[in-house]
């Protein structure tokens, strides 16, 4: 059934490919964040707030939220594994492929891999696991000739399952690698 | 017998501790040191109660087994009457008072005896703090660190801090506190996730890995000004700081020459040198005390395996051997001793080994446990686990037998790491 569904969306994928990409809807990130709000915190022009901390009591630093990345949930920019493994299944090639074409179309395009694990072990080790299959999909990319420059493997361990719960259904899910311009 | 003043002692506790932890006791032929707090004069009008703060904390080493007062109020003046206190069970006492002053500080005092020695003899010292009602339970906690020292010979560790994270929804947070959990401050608020505190070697800075700019970056926090500084922010992943002893060196894993590799770096920031190279996985250094020796976790083995490796380099040696899956070494500052977290049978088990013998103990009964870190006196683990379907934080002592569940935030808390001894 999975297999089915799987392989329906990896044929309009390809089909699209075939005639006009789409994929350039995706929307880039916006990397500029909420605003830091606590003058205290200083050098980073990120998003968390940081706070000083002194035996009286400090003001916390908000880091805020920000937007919610919406298309993260395309079936067509996630690459599921196996557990325990970092090989890239056949049935995710011709995403890999349909990204490769894209990304090498624009120069300028950025691209992170966002590498992600199951719940199960530590954040730290998780984290290499992560960044184990980030790489394994750059490599993927770099294989059908797009430039190391344009391509970022990052890792987020365990720490941002798309789906909750210790279920083998969520881990399954759980197990991937996101393509995410930005 | 033994049973019932088991569960005596852990309705005592609950009752003394005013429910912000519960103290587990397991196995048989402990030897504790029986005491008592009395009443301090005056906590009844404070905003804290000292003499249940010491008590709980003492009960929390697994040194101390606590004795009911009875609610008998004695201060530091006062001579006590030790044969009662003998009948009670109790070979040692401590007393003392709390006095609200003019400009809305507090005098503590305290005077600890040893009832054994007799009325004469027993006088084993206190001493005297001034502070605002905001660090009364510091003050507390300082009280029971000179208890712990002066029944013992050990330093205590009950001034000291801790931090932590905690999620709840979305939010993650940063929180530096207390050794038993309380009092807790935020350092930093952020939406994205918050991994792996690690405290300098002077109390005063925090690393720790951020997401908040959509990949793990590692910053190093000032805690006194709040200030912060990105330290590594190379290509791909940044984590898993470690301090040397000497606060100069930041160990890390960087994944910038691809695969999660070891690095060295000042803590400052700067240009990182390689450590190790390996075609594997490297990662969760930490130094040992000598400042000469990092602990990792690799699976170059073709499991995660804990290893040891000279800061100058060298050919690492393997140190865990059993199971499939040991990794997030931690190595007492008495370097007698390894905590770590193993697989076992699908379950993550906090286990602890004596580096000498190579013996090891797995020491929970929980399975999800992660991150140990030991207190800088050597003689206990604080680690994340999950209770109730909820992430908790404890503490244990070496061998097991004394537990505590250290009061929570809201949502789940987690990632625990343990300060230096207050200077």
């Amino acid at each position: 059934m999975n297999r089915l569904v799987l392989a329906v969306a990896v044929a309009a994928l390809l089909s699209a490919c075939g005639s006009a990409i789409k994929l350039d809807n995706v929307p880039v990130e916006d990397k500029a964040g909420a605003a830091v709000s606590t003058p205290s915190s200083t050098t980073d022009g990120g998003k968390a707030d940081s706070s000083a901390v002194g035996k009286g009591g400090g003001t916390g630093v908000d880091l805020g939220q920000d937007g919610k990345d919406s298309a993260l949930q395309a079936t067509s920019r996630i690459v599921y594994f196996d557990y325990d493994s970092f090989v890239i299944r056949p049935e995710f090639q011709s995403v890999i492929e349909a990204h490769a074409r894209f990304i090498k179309s624009d120069k300028a395009r950025k691209v992170a891999i966002e590498g992600h694990t199951d719940e199960r072990g530590g954040r730290e080790y998780n984290l290499a696991l992560g960044q184990k299959r980030a790489e394994a999909v750059r490599r993927a990319l770099g294989l059908l000739g797009v430039a190391e420059s344009q391509m970022e493997a990052v890792s987020f361990g365990k720490e941002k399952p798309a789906v909750l719960g210790g279920t083998e259904a969520a881990m399954e899910k759980n197990r991937r690698a996101e393509i995410s311009y930005r | 017998m033994n049973k019932f003043l088991l569960g005596f002692w852990i309705a005592l506790l609950s009752f003394g501790a005013s429910a912000q932890f519960r103290v587990e006791v397991s196995g048989v032929g402990l030897t504790q040191l029986p005491i008592a707090a009395a009443t301090f004069r005056g906590e009844g009008a404070a905003p804290q109660k000292i003499s249940a703060i010491v008590l709980a904390d003492l009960e929390r080493s697994g040194q101390f087994r606590g004795v009911e007062s009875g609610g008998v109020s004695l201060d530091e003046i006062a001579r006590p009457d030790v044969s009662a206190w003998r009948q009670k069970g109790a070979d040692a006492l401590v007393t003392g008072s709390v006095t609200r002053l003019a400009d809305g500080r507090f005098d503590v005092r305290f005077r600890l005896w040893d009832v054994v020695r007799g009325q004469d003899l027993g006088d084993l010292g206190g001493q005297s703090y001034l502070a605002t009602a905001g660090e009364l339970r510091f003050v507390a906690h300082q009280i029971a660190d000179f208890v712990y020292e002066k029944l013992t010979g050990d330093k205590g560790v009950f001034a000291t801090r801790i931090a932590y994270v905690t999620k709840a929804g979305q939010a993650y947070h940063l929180w530096v506190a207390d050794a038993d959990g309380e009092n807790a401050q935020s350092a930093l608020n952020s939406g994205e996730p918050v991994i792996s505190p690690s405290w300098a070697p002077n109390g005063s800075q925090l690393a720790y890995v951020s997401f908040e700019s959509r990949k793990p970056v590692v910053y190093v926090h000032d805690l006194a000004t709040g200030k912060r500084r990105l330290v590594a922010n190379f290509k791909g992943s940044n984590s898993a700081p470690a301090w040397s002893p000497d606060g100069k060196t930041l160990a890390v894993t960087l994944s910038r020459d691809g695969g999660s590799q070891l690095y060295l770096m000042e803590a400052t920031g700067g240009e990182p040198r390689r450590l190790a190279q390996s075609s594997a996985i490297d990662t969760e250094p930490t130094f040992a005390a000598d400042g000469k020796t990092i602990y990792f976790v690799s699976d170059r083995g073709g499991s995660p395996q804990i290893y040891r490796m000279s800061t100058a380099g060298g050919s690492p040696e393997r140190v865990t051997f059993s199971g499939t899956y040991n990794i997030s070494p931690a190595v007492s500052a008495d370097g007698r001793w390894l905590a770590y977290i193993s697989r076992v049978s699908g379950a993550f088990k906090l286990h602890v080994m004596d580096l000498a013998s190579g013996v090891t103990n797995a020491i929970t009964d929980t399975a999800a446990d992660e991150n140990p870190s030991f207190s800088p006196n050597s003689r206990l683990v604080i680690y994340a686990t999950q209770q109730q379907g909820r992430e908790a934080l404890m503490t244990t002592t070496l061998d097991g037998k004394i537990k505590a569940r250290l009061a929570g935030r809201n949502g789940d808390i987690r990632e625990p790491d343990w300060g230096p001894m207050q200077k």
